[in-house]
């Protein structure tokens, strides 16, 4: 199979059953090594459990003495359409961030509801997450469908709630699949437990995905990372972020706004006479320019925006709230400005969607804020919803990445 | 754009990436599949002139061929190679025979720890991947170490949209995983693609081969006939054995890689 893998994340409130359906999959789909297995017997029954598909991804041994995922793991498998990556997020709240981190690298996500409970903090929390980030393939999974004898009235109520409730964010679900991870309903095969539903297992919801389009035909965006000497080459190296270049057409750079010529696209070993997005590559331009980290080339009849003020959805995932006026750092794609925020219009509960404050002075934890952003620099930039490349961002404080947002206009 | 070319760029990308913000990195080479893979993929991101050192940990117990296979690479290559050995540890006379957790922690783990503080190295690629081991998995591209070498798993620092963690002062060092999305399957189909030269270890002789390499003493081969890339690609695709199934430290409990990996273990 030449062809890419596609990611999916499988997110939901805590103990509706994530790891457990993943652990189901690759059970079967023949895709555990019999050791693996033998080795969750084993850890299952010392700590005097049944044997736990959980453990497949929960490997730490807090993860499994605890019973909860709490960071995020990849997998492999495949069917044989197509093979898969599949992205375990966990669902507790205080492991937000590692979710996110999981989440923003997926194609297309799983929600997961238990049909005990119905929807639950972090069911709508995951939910508004993904959507931010774009992921606009949802497939909504009704689990422990065996605690509630197959109730297809249960079903229904809880895919009500959860349609209404994806209505608000404008991500409408692809479908809705009642399984049992535990017992392997709905997940390879029908179950016979439900005649009443009609729809695709698991499996063939998932083989039913599309990958991500490719960026191929969108403008060109190159972004600089680094100027390397070779051979007395100035190399400026980077990756092509959208569109395609031949050998010999102009670019802008950005965000000064001078024209050049690309003399030569440098691999190693290779001469390319173009390239496309996605590829990691170095250009070579005539001679009077001047390139660094941080400037982006596009092509001169498309160019993207230039400010220096940026409006955004940001989500914050640092204990420390963010004060108004308070100096942090933006990084979008290898462009690193500081920057403020200068109004923070609504303060939302990422979970209720509810609105906290208007016009506000701080912002919290699991808090999503509709800002408007100060750069000390004008910036180059996309709407998120145009390019996503460079239509989002991330803010640092102390090295370490405090948010995340979304270019909105 | 294919598979292999979709893992290649990411990881010159991320190779690069780490050579920007640290500037003063190494690698680590084990000299087995992946961190060869990995220093061809280092080789192409610096077009052939790799701008730091390529290190080898010696615990003094790896394969006679593994020595000659560096020996040789590193003059074709023209590496800035340097060998480091916890030669106090050698001298004490620690060794697979006195405890296999001992040994792993003094012969590799603190003879990184000793390289890294003497060289003062602020990030090291490593050639680890996430479908090796549960506890790989779990891994970040960029991932922190504190002053005392520990992992803290517990406390993974957020990784979005290709922006990765940048060093604090309370961070002796990052780790840097450029090879972490690939499986074994595409480290073998993209070193026939690109003709890399490995070790023959990993090839059969008699009906046995290796398909992970550590140290002579701790690392068993594997029943096969593959003693070509095709047939070892042949026999991936259908085998449904454990990768590291031949490699002891995975083997003595279950959270011992856990343990290994928090005290700063590869």
């Amino acid at each position: 199979m030449d062809k890419a893998s596609l990611k999916f994340v499988i997110v939901g409130h805590v103990d509706h059953g994530k790891s457990t359906l993943i652990g189901r999959l690759l059970y079967d789909t023949n895709s555990l090594p019999p050791d693996k297995i033998e080795e969750i017997r084993k850890t299952s029954t010392e700590l005097g459990r049944e044997t736990e598909f959980a453990y497949l991804l929960d490997h730490l041994e807090e993860e499994r003495r605890q019973g909860i995922t709490i960071d995020t793991t990849q997998v492999f498998f495949k069917t044989p359409q197509r093979e898969y990556v599949i992205i375990d997020a966990p669902g507790h709240v205080e492991f937000v961030k590692n979710m996110i981190t999981g989440a923003s690298q997926a194609e297309a996500a799983l929600l997961i509801v238990d049909a005990n409970l119905g929807i639950q903090e972090q069911t709508k929390r995951h939910a508004t997450i993904i959507s931010m980030l774009g992921i606009e393939q949802i497939i909504v999974v009704i689990n422990k469908m065996d605690l509630v004898d197959f109730s297809e009235e249960i079903y229904h109520s809880i895919k009500k709630d959860v349609t209404a409730f994806l209505a608000t964010l404008n991500a409408p679900a692809q479908m809705f699949i009642p399984i049992s991870a535990l017992k392997g309903d709905n997940i390879a095969t029908h179950s016979s437990k439900m005649p009443w539903y009609k729809g695709k297992t698991i499996l063939e919801s998932l083989d039913n995905l599309k990958s991500r389009a490719s960026l191929e035909n969108m403008p060109f965006i190159f972004a600089v990372q680094d100027i390397y000497k070779i051979d007395d080459k100035r190399i400026s190296v980077g990756r092509v972020e959208s569109g395609r270049l031949k050998v010999g057409e102009e670019v802008k750079i950005l965000p000064e706004g001078s024209t050049t010529k690309v003399m030569t696209i440098e691999k190693y070993m290779e001469e390319p006479k173009s390239c496309c997005a996605g590829e990691s590559i170095g250009l070579t331009t005539k001679e009077s320019v001047f390139l660094d980290r941080g400037h982006i080339l596009c092509s001169p009849e498309k160019e993207p925006k230039i400010n220096d003020t940026i409006k955004a959805n940001i989500f914050w995932m640092s204990k420390k709230p963010y004060s108004k006026g308070e100096k942090v750092l933006l990084r979008l794609a290898t462009q690193e400005i500081s920057c403020k925020i200068d109004q923070i219009h609504k303060r939302i509960n990422s979970s209720t969607l509810e609105v906290i404050e208007e016009n506000a002075d701080i912002l919290q934890n699991l808090e999503i804020g509709e800002v408007f952003i100060k750069v000390k620099k004008p910036i180059v930039m996309e709407s998120f919803k145009n390019i996503q490349e460079i239509g989002r961002f991330v803010l640092v404080r102390d090295e370490n990445i405090i948010a995340g947002g979304i270019v909105t206009d | 754009m294919n598979k292999l070319s979709k893992l290649e760029n990411e990881s010159i990308f991320i190779i690069r990436e780490a050579y920007y913000q640290f500037r003063r990195v190494a690698m680590l080479w084990s000299i087995g599949k992946d961190s060869t893979t990995l220093l061809w993929l280092v080789r192409k991101a610096f077009y052939g002139k790799i701008p730091f050192p390529v290190f080898h940990i010696d615990t003094g117990y790896k394969f006679k061929e593994i020595y000659q296979f560096r020996e040789g690479y590193a003059k074709q290559w023209n590496l800035n190679l340097i060998v480091h050995k916890n030669q106090e540890a050698a001298d004490r006379g620690v060794g697979p025979t006195t405890g296999k957790l001992e040994c792993c922690t003094e012969l590799k783990t603190n003879a990184l720890k000793e390289a890294i503080r003497k060289y003062g190295f602020k990030a090291l690629y490593l050639g680890i991947r996430r479908d090796e081991h549960g506890i790989r998995a779990k891994e970040r591209f960029f991932s922190p170490r504190d002053e005392d070498f520990e992992w803290n798993y517990k406390e993974q620092p957020p990784e979005l949209w290709d922006q990765y963690k940048t060093k604090a002062r309370d961070e002796e060092h990052l780790r840097i995983h450029p090879l972490l999305s690939w499986r074994e399957i595409d480290i073998w189909e993209y070193i026939r693609r690109e003709n890399i030269p490995i070790a023959t270890l990993y090839f059969a002789k008699e009906g046995k081969r290796y398909r992970s390499i550590g140290c002579e003493t701790c690392c068993n081969p594997v029943d096969s006939n593959a003693d070509t890339v095709d047939k070892i690609i042949e026999e991936l695709k259908t085998s449904n054995i454990s990768e590291r199934s031949g490699r002891a430290q995975d083997k003595e409990s279950a959270y011992m890689m856990q343990k290994l990996r928090s005290l700063g273990y590869m």
